[in-house]
């Protein structure tokens, strides 16, 4: 067990750090119920037009509440040169990826989607669909950490990233996206949500493959080469 | 060495590569803009109107290459990145960085002209479509590739992390491209098809074979002067530098 003993160190420091200052754990979902809010203010507040609309309506939510989160993943360990420490450390910084990820992924991921009733119930979702809809969310959302570790990775050493993260990360939502509020369309239309189901876990599996060994080799750019 | 090795290692040295752009440039900038002149004439004065679409289908003879552009350049900017990200040839950093804005611009050209033919003939300006959605895509991810790149200080840093981000994103393109497909054929029946199975005449082939073979001339001329341009910038103070401008001047 001794092997795992750094990335294990630095999961439970990602996570003692979050809950020590709970109320910016609190944030994403407060900025999720705001989004809500405002969707359901521009649809006029009727249940028949909100019901169509809000499995959509939440999956959109959730990724861009997880989105926010991704600027300050790197940026604290960039600035007091935890980083360089890895990059020096004998330690395997694709490993740390792995912690980092599932530290994000349990914090924000899970976190959402544990909130998502309270958005269905405030967009009128039918109850028949939450089950997939917290299915679809719990591994999407995994996957999505998976694209926002390369792209925070990538933006890690910049002074300012805001806008130039979400034309990263944005695009590559997309296939979560489809497969993802597709998984609860089909259960609305009656049919088997299985296969859109699947599809999105192969490429959670996918992303978790390929996606920390990028992070890695982007974190690596900016130290091996001193200006 | 094989002659043919050779010449694609001496490709990698900067002084090499500055002396070939210059020669060669001209050439290309030259018979891309001829055969962009022919292609057009032939295009859209010589072919015969489409017996469906009228003379709307002419935008093809733009949007069709443009399309083809925009695909083949993202492969050889994505092949440029690994190389610099592989074998850190600093050649390589400036050739990808070059591919960006190109392959951007035929990318815009192909969305704008797809719209334009788009309207007569579909009725709407955009179509959620499987092809329109991934180029849509791809413009985007150029936009981050040039955006990436240019937020850092350090050009050689900007450009691999950027490689990073294009490579990422040649896994990613088949699978944005098959889940859109996916996605539209489970919500709508009917599929939009730019040609369908019916093979084109030789009348109307031509100019498009032309006007392909024309915008990967003016790519190889674009990308050179890119290149070329930007390791003037890079190298600048250097003797040999100095040299090679005074030959070409």
């Amino acid at each position: 067990m001794t092997a795992l003993r750094p990335y294990q160190a630095l999961l439970a420091r990602d996570l003692r750090l979050a809950f020590r200052r709970r109320a910016d754990l609190l944030l994403p979902l407060g900025f999720a119920v705001l989004v809500v809010l405002l969707f359901g203010i521009a649809l006029g507040g009727t249940p028949e037009r909100l019901a169509p609309v809000s499995a959509p309506v939440i999956w959109v939510t959730v990724l861009l509440a997880g989105f926010l989160s991704l600027d300050g993943l790197f940026r604290p360990d960039v600035d007091d040169g935890t980083l360089d420490q890895w990059l020096a450390g004998p330690t395997s910084i694709v490993g740390l990826m792995y912690a980092k990820a599932l530290a994000h992924w349990l914090l924000y991921g899970v976190g959402l989607t544990l909130s998502t009733p309270l958005l269905a119930m405030l967009l009128n979702l039918p109850v028949d669909l939450l089950p997939v809809m917290l299915a679809a969310l719990a591994i999407g959302t995994l996957g999505a950490t998976q694209i926002g570790i390369i792209a925070a990775a990538l933006t890690a050493r910049l002074r300012r990233s805001g806008i130039l993260l979400a034309l990263i990360v944005m695009p590559l939502y997309l296939p979560l996206l489809i497969f993802g509020s597709g998984a609860v369309d089909a259960v609305r239309l009656g049919e088997s949500p299985k296969g859109a189901l699947l599809l999105l876990a192969a490429q959670t599996v996918l992303l978790l493959t390929l996606a920390p060994p990028a992070a890695a080799a982007a974190l690596r750019i900016g130290s091996d080469n001193p200006p | 060495m094989n002659p043919v090795w050779r010449w694609f290692h001496q490709l990698g040295s900067p002084p090499y590569f500055y002396r070939f752009a210059t020669r060669w440039m001209p050439w290309f900038g030259i018979s891309a803009l001829l055969l962009t002149v022919i292609g057009m004439y032939l295009g859209f004065v010589e072919a015969p109107a489409d017996y469906l679409q009228g003379d709307s289908f002419r935008i093809m003879y733009i949007h069709v290459p443009a399309a083809w552009m925009s695909m083949f350049i993202y492969g050889v900017m994505a092949l440029n990145g690994a190389i610099a990200l592989i074998w850190r040839i600093k050649l390589s950093e400036l050739l990808f960085l070059s591919c960006a804005p190109i392959g951007a611009m035929f990318t815009a050209i192909t969305l704008i002209t797809g719209m334009f033919w788009g309207k007569p003939t579909w009725g709407a300006y955009w179509v959620w479509d499987a092809r329109l959605t991934s180029e849509l895509v791809l413009l985007f991810l150029y936009f981050g590739v040039i955006g990436l790149a240019s937020a850092y200080d350090d050009l050689r840093q900007g450009a691999r992390a950027a490689a990073v981000l294009a490579l990422v994103g040649v896994v990613n393109v088949p699978i944005i491209h098959f889940s859109v497909k996916w996605w539209n054929t489970l919500h709508q029946g009917e599929t939009v098809r730019i040609m369908g199975k019916s093979s084109i005449d030789s009348s109307m082939l031509w100019p498009l074979l032309i006007m392909a073979l024309a915008t990967k001339l003016y790519f190889v001329f674009a990308l050179l002067l890119r290149t070329r341009s930007a390791l003037a910038e890079q190298e600048r103070g250097k003797q040999w530098l100095r040299e090679a401008m005074v030959e070409a001047a």
